[in-house]
C-alpha cells in the first residue's frame, strides 16, 4: 500500500488530502510514473493537471525526487505532492 | 547547538532568549534575533493568514536551513521557532536567534536564516482578506534575496 498526500493549493485542486494505492502484486515494486498514470482517472483532467504542473515537487518519504520515471516505489512508502513553499 | 520547534501555540521571545543564553559559554559575545509579525493584507485589519505544514519534512526543512548557516558561519547556538495554524495580524509567526563569538557572524546567519525561510522550508501560506482567499508563494524580491546568498 502507498500512502500519497496532497498539500496547499493542490489539496484543493485534487479534492481531497490523502490517497492509497495497492499495486496488484503485493512486494512488486512500482514506478513513480505508474502510481501518475494510476491517480490520473481518480483526479479527472483538472486534478491530474495541476498536480502535473512544472513548479509542483514530489517526495518520497519525505526526500525530494527529481523526476517521477526512475523513482521506484515500495508498499509503505509515502508519496507526497508539494507546490511551491513559502515560510517566514 | 541547534533549537526548531514547529508550532501553532505563541511562543515567548523573553523565555526563548533565556533558553538560549543558558546554552552560551563565556566565547558568545553577540546574539542577534529576528522576529516575525504577520501584516495585515490590503489594509484588512480583519484579514487572516493560515499556515500549513508538511510534519517531519517541514522541520527537516528548518534543519537543513540551519545547518547550512553553521557551516557557513561559527554559531555557538540557533534557535528557530515557526508557527503554524491561523494567525491574525499583530501575531508573531517567526523567531530566529543566532549566537556567535562576535556581531559579523551572529547577524549574518540571521538573515541568512530568515532569507532561506521565505523561499526553502516547507510552508504554505493562504491569506483571506474582504472575504477573499488566495495561496501566497514566495515573491520575486524573496527568490533574489536567498539567491544572493550563493557565492557569498
Amino acid at each position: 500500500m502507498i500512502r500519497v498526500l496532497f498539500f496547499a493549493s493542490l489539496r484543493e485542486a485534487v479534492g481531497m488530502d490523502a490517497w492509497t494505492y495497492s499495486p496488484g502484486s503485493a512486494g512488486s515494486s512500482l514506478r513513480l510514473s505508474a502510481l501518475l498514470a494510476a491517480l490520473k482517472p481518480a483526479l479527472g483532467p483538472e486534478g491530474y493537471a495541476a498536480l502535473t504542473a512544472e513548479n509542483v515537487r514530489i517526495a518520497v518519504n519525505q526526500e525530494f525526487v527529481d523526476g517521477p520515471a526512475r523513482v521506484d516505489l515500495k508498499s509503505g512508502d509515502e508519496v507526497a505532492f508539494l507546490p511551491p513553499v513559502t515560510g517566514g | 547547538m541547534q533549537r526548531i520547534r514547529i508550532q501553532t501555540d505563541d511562543f515567548s521571545v523573553d523565555g526563548e532568549w533565556k533558553a538560549l543564553r543558558e546554552q552560551l559559554d563565556a566565547n558568545a559575545g553577540a546574539v542577534a534575533a529576528f522576529v516575525g509579525l504577520v501584516r495585515e493584507v490590503q489594509g484588512d485589519r480583519g484579514s487572516s493568514l493560515e499556515l500549513e505544514h508538511y510534519a517531519g519534512m517541514t522541520e527537516r526543512s528548518v534543519a537543513a536551513i540551519v545547518a547550512e548557516a553553521e557551516r557557513r558561519w561559527r554559531l555557538a547556538a540557533v534557535t528557530v521557532i515557526h508557527r503554524v495554524g491561523r494567525l491574525r495580524p499583530t501575531d508573531q509567526i517567526v523567531l530566529v536567534l543566532t549566537a556567535s563569538a562576535h556581531r559579523s557572524d551572529a547577524l549574518a546567519a540571521c538573515e541568512f536564516i530568515i532569507d532561506r525561510l521565505k523561499t526553502d522550508a516547507i510552508f504554505w501560506k493562504r491569506e483571506t482578506a474582504d472575504g477573499d482567499t488566495r495561496w501566497v508563494e514566495a515573491t520575486e524580491q524573496d527568490v533574489e534575496r536567498a539567491k544572493g546568498w550563493v557565492g557569498r
